[in-house]
């Protein structure tokens, strides 16, 4: 035992020297301040080129557009926009508030959102948000799809005067103002194109907060701007962003108070979260909507008569069953392609699916030996390993369509090493079967959930769906000035999606987070981000 | 000696040329990086195609081997896809692990080596028995278990420590994944200690020091501990690289953005640049670590000779 003794000592010996030189630190925020768990952004935090939402965050926090969308409803507001008019739908004028300045002091101008816009339309600054610039004017000529650019600014921007511009888009689109509350539409200083690295050491922007620093990779400090003149200044003194790499760490800080705010609820701790943490788990819809992609390029699952075959495994599969028990209710079933957080009036439409999104194993099993049954009588679901436990619900999944049709090898996952390696075989279109697909909405209108994903070469139409009948649908809607009616006809054009089934609608998925007892008022926005300037230190 | 370190120093060349390459090779099988920057959206082609120009991404992979190579001899490591330079990210990530490795390999000195000349010197005893089944079951645990269990148990349940390591690294923070990271390693430095002080306490030069009347702390360290080091040294040597470049699951655990957290990030997102980059980095650490290993026997056996 005189061993075991000394060994001790000699352990407490070295930690005491090591400790001694280590020189404080660590521990949790100064007063006030909320620290909050994080993810590496992927990109440079330039506005244009911010196309996930980790760094969807950060901007939000520090920057204000001229429409931002409701916390709580989701609705397109005007924030430094005055009023934006259009009598056609394709000419637009914006006119500004005033008062509002960047945190640097410098003022907000139209100058400030054209030269924004430009710069992130320019084909040689690679900003990644480039397309959403592309129902204005001139686009084709400073992003063309080959070659040079041939101008360095959108001929469809003009500016006025130091609070009007004027906007001429390509095409009749009577939603566009409501997609400006979209990061890539944030105005940004004169210091950004200056000096552009000093710029991304420190953004600076005209939100309710400002970067007091950032270590990259580590942790971006943020503190409130007492000048901020928007009616949303931040109620508590400032967030501490820390990255986390394991979403069970963060979760583990939390438990430990050592830190006060996850947005991101590991799902392996779904099932002891509510007794973890009681009335401070949240849990609330947000825009985001998972669904099981065909190939429509390939002839066994997109030739004719074959919508039969999708149709019946979309009846096949017991969502349910799978909400409940692999993500204990944190997604909901899907009835139609849209989510919840549009509401009523903004085109989500319960039940618009039909009898295709009902768990139905006999007409399944029907349908789909009348469209000729499952090519080579057997299918594979493409999914990537990596990140948010993709397995457990594919695995599920495959189970539940393999006892809907009495076969024991009916389907079965097929993992993909890295998302890049998924995205490649998608974007090659080298799929043999469907496979996973996640949307998350840009901005909160049905025609983000229904024109990127399935109109002829939408930007994010992974199974190359093409249907006539679909795409004029759109045109039509985008065309009509009318909300309600553009609303209207979008759902006509979803009705297409469900007799043709490109996708199955899984299941809409929810925000999930948990804090700590030291804040409160914390509740997540649409886009299931912490609506982080409402949050109150106590 | 000097001769004989040239030599290894010149050896580390085809070495480096080879690892680099193979590394660079393994990470350009994984395929294109570009789709994945875009997310579930398809890339615009117009700007993939002028990133993938920017990023040399579109010459053939010798051409994209002899300009990285090219770079490299100029200090200069590329650029990660988050816009910060990779040597940047290696100022950041490596005085961290370094940090933990140190934390890690003084653990496991002291205390396997401590743990080892105790069971060995009572070969057979009780202690020597019970010291054997916590080292067996010290290995058998993967790190995974163990970083998550002590995270819990002291983080959470007793509140003795943070249960992640704050951004500034306090070396305090880092006792209690340097002891996870140690765990593993602990157990194979007291086998060794233990294994070689037993066969060594029957050699002659011992018996001859007691013989000679020395006190016996001063036989065990002076002479039966610094003859029974070299295979723990050995070890050692090699370990700081495997811990170097092996805190991944630490790292993770705790939240620590040293190595591990760059290697992984950067596998994630198919970044060569930084893979490549730490890798080298790694790969000569390893080098350079063996030879220190090589040097030290010497020290310990005047019997070792280099020309």
């Amino acid at each position: 035992m005189r061993g075991a003794t000394l060994a001790k000592w000699a352990l407490c010996a070295a930690a005491t020297g090591l400790a001694a030189t280590a020189c404080g630190g660590g521990g949790g925020g100064s007063a006030g301040v909320v620290s909050a768990s994080w993810g590496d952004p992927q990109n440079p935090l330039e506005p244009a080129n911010t196309n996930e939402v980790q760094g969807g965050k950060v901007l939000e926090m520090l920057f204000r557009g001229l429409k931002r969308y409701n916390p709580k409803t989701g609705a397109a507001e005007n924030v430094l926009a005055d009023r934006i008019e259009t009598t056609d739908s394709q000419h637009f004028t914006v006119t500004l508030k005033g008062g509002w300045t960047f945190s640097n002091g410098e003022k907000v101008t139209a100058r400030s959102f054209v030269d924004a816009w430009n710069y992130g339309a320019l084909l040689t600054n690679e900003q990644k948000n480039a397309p959403f610039f592309q129902y204005i004017d001139g686009f084709a000529k400073v992003h063309p799809t080959s070659g040079s650019p041939k101008a360095k600014t959108l001929s469809g921007l003009v500016v006025k005067d130091d609070r009007t511009f004027t906007v001429t888009l390509n095409q009749k689109f009577s939603s566009w103002p409501d997609t400006l509350g979209y990061a890539a539409f944030m105005p940004l200083p004169q210091a950004f194109y200056k000096d552009h690295s000093g710029w991304l050491r420190k953004p600076v922007g005209n939100g309710p907060y400002r970067v007091d620093s950032y270590e990259k990779g580590s942790v971006l400090r943020m503190r409130k701007w007492g000048k901020y003149p928007g009616p949303d200044p931040a109620r508590n003194s400032g967030i501490d962003l820390r990255v986390y790499t394991d979403n069970n760490t963060a979760y583990t800080d939390l438990q430990a108070g050592n830190l006060d705010l996850v947005d991101d609820v590991p799902a392996s701790q779904l099932k002891s979260v509510k007794s973890d943490l009681g009335s401070r788990y949240i849990n609330q819809p947000a825009g985001i909507i998972q669904t099981l992609t065909f190939p429509m390029y390939d002839k066994a699952w997109g030739g004719p008569g074959k919508e039969k075959v999708r149709r019946g495994l979309s009846m096949a599969i017991d969502r349910n069953q799978i909400t409940r028990e692999i993500f204990q209710r944190t997604r909901t079933p899907a009835t139609d392609w849209t989510s919840p957080v549009l509401g009523a009036d903004g085109g989500y439409k319960a039940g618009l699916c039909g009898e295709a999104c009902v768990f139905n194993p006999g007409r399944a099993r029907q349908l789909i030996k009348q469209g000729g049954g499952l090519p080579g009588g057997h299918m594979t679901v493409t999914y990537n390993a990596d990140t948010g436990s993709h397995k457990d619900w594919i695995d599920a999944l495959c189970n539940s369509i393999n006892t809907s049709l009495g076969s024991d090898n009916a389907c079965t996952g097929a993992p993909v090493g890295t998302f890049g390696d998924f995205r490649n075989k998608i974007a090659a279109k080298r799929m043999s079967g469907p496979f996973r697909a996640g949307w998350q909405m840009d901005y909160p209108l049905i025609q983000n959930f229904l024109q990127p994903l399935y109109y002829t070469n939408g930007s994010a139409n992974d199974g190359k769906f093409s249907n006539h009948g679909f795409d004029t649908l759109v045109d039509k809607a985008n065309a009509q000035t009318d909300t309600g009616q553009a609303v209207a006809t979008f759902q006509d054009a979803e009705k297409v999606l469900a007799a043709q089934m490109p996708s199955i609608p899984l299941w809409y998925q929810n925000g999930s987070g948990g804090y700590s007892e030291r804040i409160s008022n914390v509740s997540l926005n649409p886009f299931s981000v912490p609506v982080y300037n409402e949050i109150k230190v106590n | 000696m000097g001769r004989y370190v040239i030599r290894r120093l010149l050896q580390m060349i085809p070495v480096f040329i080879g690892s680099t390459f193979l590394i660079f090779f393994m990470v350009y099988a994984l395929g294109d990086p570009v789709a994945a920057m875009f997310g579930e959206r398809a890339p615009d082609p117009a700007t993939a195609a002028q990133i993938r120009r920017e990023l040399y991404l579109d010459a053939p992979l010798w051409k994209q081997y002899l300009h990285y190579m090219g770079q490299i001899f100029q200090g200069n490591f590329g650029t990660a896809f988050n816009g910060q330079s990779v040597i940047e990210l290696m100022v950041s990530a490596f005085p961290v692990t370094l940090r933990l490795t140190v934390v890690a390999v003084v653990i496991e000195m002291v205390v396997g080596v401590v743990l080892g000349v105790f069971s060995g010197l009572r070969r057979g005893r009780g202690i020597d028995t019970s010291v054997l089944v916590l080292t067996l079951v010290v290995v058998s645990i993967p790190t995974f278990v163990s970083g998550y269990l002590l995270q819990f148990l002291f983080g959470v349940q007793w509140g003795w420590a943070a249960p992640s390591v704050s951004p500034e690294v306090p070396l305090n923070e880092l006792l209690l994944p340097g002891l996870v990271l140690a765990l593993v390693s602990l157990a194979y430095v007291t086998r060794l200690t233990r294994t070689s002080i037993a066969e060594n306490v029957r050699a002659d030069y011992v018996r001859t020091a007691v013989a000679k009347g020395l006190p016996r702390h001063r036989v065990i360290t002076r002479h039966l501990l610094r003859n029974s080091l070299i295979p723990v040294v050995t070890f050692i040597g090699t370990d700081i690289g495997a811990l170097m470049g092996g805190a991944i699951v630490t790292e993770r655990i705790f939240n620590i953005h040293g190595v591990g957290y760059q290697l992984y990030q950067g596998i994630l997102r198919q970044n060569s640049p930084t893979v490549v980059g730490f890798v080298t980095i790694l790969v000569l650490v390893f080098l350079l670590a063996n030879l220190l290993v090589d040097l030290l026997y010497a020290v310990l056996d005047p019997r070792i000779r280099y020309a």
